[in-house]
């Protein structure tokens, strides 16, 4: 579906961002009603200002405020909050990268990135629904690598962050033991898939199945979750505890 | 396809199937080596009882049978891709160069399949150009003369070949290695139908008036500009998933429209039957 930019304030939730410019919070903070949101994720640089220390403590402190350390846990609740925790960190990189779209923008990459951007929300905001009580914090994200003014920074970022949430799902699929959650990581996975096909084309037309996410025996990319969680925590501050996760 | 092949195959699924086989990774050398003066007729069946022994527990023949299906519609796929291909009405060099890709996809999981099913000791199905009708019994006279048509269907294809894989993945939970393949196989095919569907987004022929068409399904819309393809999108407009309602979930602007695009549905294997009957000859 095709958004209006309107809607980007009432979609911002607290994706706990650590290292981001002052001058750029207080921005945000200007915008809209929604930005008091998302002060907390601002908590570090923003911290001395007082008119703002109040909705910090209130929206920082609580089961969903940036973590330092979460613990995944173990079986089926372990791989659905690893799930939960790259959800996280896709759905706050699209809110980001919308907030102030890179120069140049085309109608049809805003309307593809504000589409990728809710359904990442509606799977983190799922996950968070159904793990309940069980679910991990916030996850505070560091994308101080990347440069959300150049178009080619964050259509290659958004690309990598889907082919590896792809190859995440393709490889957690056979550490669930519930054939009912293996159902519903699949229901995500391949729309996955077509947003990293979409990113693909976006950046190289052509290139959404090309030998780099699909190998010569035409299956697609697949990873442990020791192997996403070593890429994820190039933007992702916060120390994901994983020894306890299924490994088979 | 000879038989040191199939063991590479298979061991590109499942790294550990030297292990499983023989306990020792160079005992299966051996064997290979051995193998390799046995007559070819014979290999399948050594291959089998091997595998039965190896998933001893799992249900073969649940497994085998997925797997065949699956191998159906890969048959379906790649022959039409071939004759896509060589319609000769491909209008530019990218659009040839994205068909071909995804030809040779489909040939790829044809190839991997039929290794697979030999290897557990069943017979792979076995289908040709001349299985098929493209025209779906008249449905689609100029499926191969007219492009607009011709992407319509591979769309059609992709989105029911995705739904397909899900369905049955639930049938291969026992095996970690044949679950991750037809994974890793499912998620190409939701790749090849966001590539088809902005193939026809950018192409324009056959989208309904009023429909946006995107990478992603929206509601229970094809985007086609025909009720007949309509069973291969049915359901997949559900908004409600595990008992929780995705629309507006925990007070963010989620519409029924992202809430049903972020969640693809499976299909029954006789809802697939169902779809594709028409397109054999």
């Amino acid at each position: 579906m095709p958004h209006d930019q309107s809607k980007a304030s009432a979609l911002i939730q607290t994706p706990v961002e650590a290292p981001m410019p002052r001058r750029k919070f207080l921005t945000y903070a200007g915008l809209s009603a929604g930005a008091m949101l998302f002060a907390a994720s601002c908590k570090k640089e923003s911290s001395q200002d007082p008119s703002l220390t109040s909705d910090i403590r209130s929206l920082g402190g609580g089961k969903d405020g940036g973590k330092a350390v979460v613990s995944l846990g173990s079986g089926d609740i372990g791989i659905l909050n690893y799930a939960y925790a790259l959800e996280q960190l896709e759905a706050a990189f699209y809110i980001r990268a919308l907030q102030t779209p890179y120069a140049g923008i085309s109608d049809k990459e805003m309307e593809y990135l504000s589409d990728v951007r809710d359904h990442e929300i509606a799977h983190r905001e799922w996950f968070k629904n159904v793990l309940g009580d069980n679910r991990i914090g916030g996850v505070i994200v560091n994308f101080s690598s990347i440069n959300f003014d150049s178009r080619e920074s964050v259509l290659g970022t958004a690309k990598a962050l889907e082919d590896v949430g792809v190859s995440a799902y393709n490889g957690a699929g056979e550490l669930l033991q519930s054939a009912t959650y293996l159902l519903f990581a699949g229901k995500i996975v391949s729309v996955e898939a077509r947003h990293a096909a979409a990113l693909r084309d976006m950046l190289n037309y052509g290139s959404f199945a090309d030998n780099t996410a699909v190998d010569m025996n035409g299956l697609d990319l697949v990873r442990t979750p020791a192997e996403v969680l070593a890429i994820a925590s190039g933007f992702i501050s916060t120390k994901i505890i994983s020894k306890d996760l299924p490994t088979s | 396809m000879n038989f040191s092949n199939i063991i590479e195959e298979i061991e590109k699924v499942d790294p550990e199937v030297y292990e499983k086989l023989n306990g020792r990774r160079s005992a299966m050398k051996n064997f290979l080596n051995f193998s390799g003066k046995v007559t070819a007729a014979a290999l399948p069946v050594a291959i089998g009882s091997m595998f039965n022994k190896a998933y001893a527990g799992s249900p073969t023949s649940t497994i085998t049978d997925v797997l065949n299906f699956a191998l159906t519609l890969e048959y379906i796929e790649w022959e039409f891709y071939k004759q896509v291909v060589a319609s000769g009405i491909i209008p530019s060099a990218a659009a040839i160069g994205a068909l071909t890709t995804i030809r040779d996809h489909e040939a790829e999981h044809v190839a991997l399949l039929t290794s697979v099913i030999t290897s557990l000791g069943a017979t792979p199905v076995y289908f040709t150009a001349a299985s098929f009708d493209y025209t779906a019994k008249g449905l689609f006279p100029t499926v191969f003369t007219d492009y607009g048509v011709l992407l319509a269907v591979a769309q059609t294809f992709e989105d029911t070949g995705v739904r397909a894989y899900k369905g049955q993945a639930g049938n291969l939970i026992s095996s970690n290695e044949i679950l991750r393949a037809a994974l890793q196989i499912h998620s190409v095919e939701a790749r090849h139908a966001a590539h088809v569907r902005e193939m026809r987004r950018r192409y324009g022929a056959l989208v309904p008036p009023g429909v946006l068409l995107q990478p992603w399904i929206t509601l229970n819309q094809s985007g086609i500009a025909t009720p007949a393809v309509d069973a291969s999108y049915a359901g997949e407009e559900l908004t409600n998933q595990a008992g929780v309602n995705v629309v507006g979930i925990n007070g963010f602007a989620i519409t029924a429209e992202d809430a049903s695009e972020a969640f693809d549905e499976p299909l029954t294997k006789e809802q697939v039957v169902s779809i594709v009957t028409p397109f054999f000859a």
